[in-house]
């Protein structure tokens, strides 16, 4: 009865699209390359969020990193088509090298531009460090933990379906990754970040009505769109963040996922050769009641080899 | 009181579902209603059983506490209470409280006149819990196929029925959930550094605008989805990691019973290459 009468519009798609002149950006100082200076419109985008799209700014470090983008998105295409096999060493892996080699400066060089992009406008650098605990478990899975285990074999393949082969015999191999407690924390920490932005998103897109997206504004002189939303969670579990601290919770939660995970791996093999029978040393793996009848091991029976 | 500085004028009567003005009252922080009085009682109960069921085991040790779910044979029944039957009496009380704290979630809502997008997006996390406990041992036809209460015996679970399936990372429903998680990670961390790159710039010069934050994500890739359009993309990607979650798992038995790289033999038989 209480619900019928306030049913109203919860924010979901924009209504109604006001087109104003394009936002050309914030001027930044003059380079060898310079910012686009033309936008474009989407109406589907627009119904979401923001129509205009663009101007891009290519630069140096743009151009590079996209450059070597393609010369691995190429090797590795042209290795998965039949019949593009060339000499033997590179078959057996050499282009794997050359292909992992150019992803890693791509990687790094759209890093610089991250950098430099957040330098140009006067902005902090907290977008390009996050980028590098990504990059960080990269490195671990690509460089770091091949050269500590002596072996480039020991990498992920370029794949969609190979690397999920190489995910699961990974975990099989070292006896149960579930037991290796650096992928629990990257596993909390990646479930906590999907929680994290549904409670995040969803407070912020309940007070719109309020004012509440413009979080900049609310954060330097906080208004009853920040005291609904904090007074949301404080009423339903006790505690709540500010404006300012919510997006540092986020940081966080999301920059932890690859660090941790990236220990994890990098431990694995490394330190620890079978994180079951490590648990069971430590005492945190369970034991189950007998519920079957026991199975002798095929390998002892009389006969076998 | 436990108080914030402006809350005062914000606790004001009403906007109740049930129970009028009879449990509309706070205690310390929290709101209260008669949703609170539900979901303090099955959470109550539920951690007492829980209790009762480790001490039934013979530990407390937390990382080892099991609280299995009933024996196949049981089917759809009831199971004594030490085979299974906490286990379904704990169930309840999840469902219960998990059920009563979005509708208490919803009563905050009405009465400090807020969106109902966090109760919902509650509910699609429940919907995935429910679809893990309830939709799909009934669709297999016992409570057995439900998953055990414990840290990491139900990580036992989840390698369990994965390998039931050879390898679980061929489910196509798998593949969605795990990439809308990775993006929703991604989509955080972008967000939540953005905020801060233009809250916090060099010490010395002032916060930064909006526009700001468009100009850099502009720049970086050549589009800024804005304020409000990263919050719903947001909301978007986190609630389909939940429901594609679920969907993995319920059409993992009940719709599909071979190994899932077998599913994917429909790609090699494409007329393209065969």
């Amino acid at each position: 009865m209480g619900l019928l009468t306030t049913i109203d519009y919860q924010n979901i798609f924009t209504r109604v699209q006001v087109r104003g002149p394009d936002d050309l950006g914030i001027p930044i100082a003059k380079g060898i390359y310079e910012r686009g200076t033309t936008a474009s419109h989407n109406y589907w985008f627009g119904k979401i969020g923001d129509a205009q799209v663009g101007p891009f700014y290519l630069g140096v470090w743009g151009l590079l990193s996209i450059a070597c983008g393609i010369i691995a998105f190429e090797i590795i295409g042209l290795n998965t088509s039949q019949g593009f096999k060339i000499i033997p060493p590179l078959s057996q892996g050499g282009w794997w090298c050359i292909a992992g080699f150019f992803i890693t400066v791509s990687v790094l060089l759209w890093w610089t531009r991250m950098y430099r992009r957040a330098k140009a406008l006067g902005m902090g650098t907290h977008v390009p460090w996050a980028f590098a605990a990504a990059i960080w478990l990269m490195l671990v899975l690509g460089f770091i933990r091949p050269v500590a285990m002596g072996c480039w074999c020991e990498a992920v393949p370029y794949g969609i379906f190979p690397h999920l082969d190489w995910v699961q015999a990974f975990s099989i191999r070292y006896g149960n990754l579930h037991y290796n407690p650096f992928h629990a924390f990257s596993i909390v920490f990646l479930y906590g970040s999907v929680l994290l932005f549904a409670m995040h998103a969803g407070t912020i897109l309940a007070v719109t009505r309020y004012g509440g997206e413009r979080e900049i504004e609310q954060i330097v002189d906080r208004g009853t769109a920040s005291e609904r939303a904090a007074l949301f969670w404080r009423w339903t579990m006790g505690f709540n963040a500010s404006m300012e601290s919510i997006h540092r919770w986020a940081w966080w939660f999301a920059v932890l996922t690859p660090i941790t995970g990236g220990i994890g791996i990098l431990l694995t093999g490394t330190v620890v050769d079978n994180w079951y029978l490590w648990a069971q040393h430590y005492g945190f793996a369970p034991s189950y009641p007998p519920v079957n009848p026991p199975v002798v091991d095929p390998a002892l029976l009389p006969g076998a080899r | 009181m436990a108080m914030l500085s402006f809350e005062r004028k914000y606790r004001v009567r009403g906007g109740t579902l049930i129970g009028g003005d009879l449990f509309d009252f706070w205690v310390g922080p929290f709101f209260v209603g008669i949703f609170g009085v539900t979901a303090a009682f099955f959470s109550f109960l539920g951690t007492v059983l829980i209790f009762y069921g480790a001490s039934l085991q013979g530990t407390f040790n937390p990382w080892t506490i099991n609280i299995a779910p009933p024996d196949l044979k049981y089917g759809l029944g009831l199971a004594p209470l030490a085979e299974g039957g906490l286990w379904q009496i704990i169930t309840i009380c999840a469902i219960g409280a998990f059920v009563s704290w979005m509708l208490r979630e919803v009563e905050i809502c009405r009465k400090l006149g807020m969106g109902y997008h966090v109760p919902f997006a509650f509910g699609v996390a429940i919907f995935a819990y429910v679809t893990l406990v309830v939709i799909r041992p009934v669709l297999l036809g016992a409570w057995g196929h439900g998953f055990p209460y414990g840290i990491f015996s139900h990580l036992d679970w989840v390698s369990n029925v994965g390998y039931q399936y050879l390898n679980f990372m061929y489910n196509p429903a798998h593949m969605i959930a795990v990439t809308f998680f990775f993006t929703t990670t991604l989509a955080l961390s972008l967000h939540g550094a953005l905020v801060l790159s233009a809250t916090n710039p060099k010490d010395g010069e002032p916060v930064k605008t909006p526009e700001h934050e468009n100009a850099y994500f502009r720049d970086f890739i050549g589009y800024s989805v804005g304020t409000i359009g990263i919050h719903r993309l947001g909301l978007f990607l986190a609630l389909s990691a939940g429901f594609w979650s679920a969907i993995c798992i319920v059409i993992s038995g009940p719709f599909w019973t071979q190994g899932w790289p077998r599913w994917w033999s429909w790609w090699l038989d494409l007329p393209i290459w065969s």
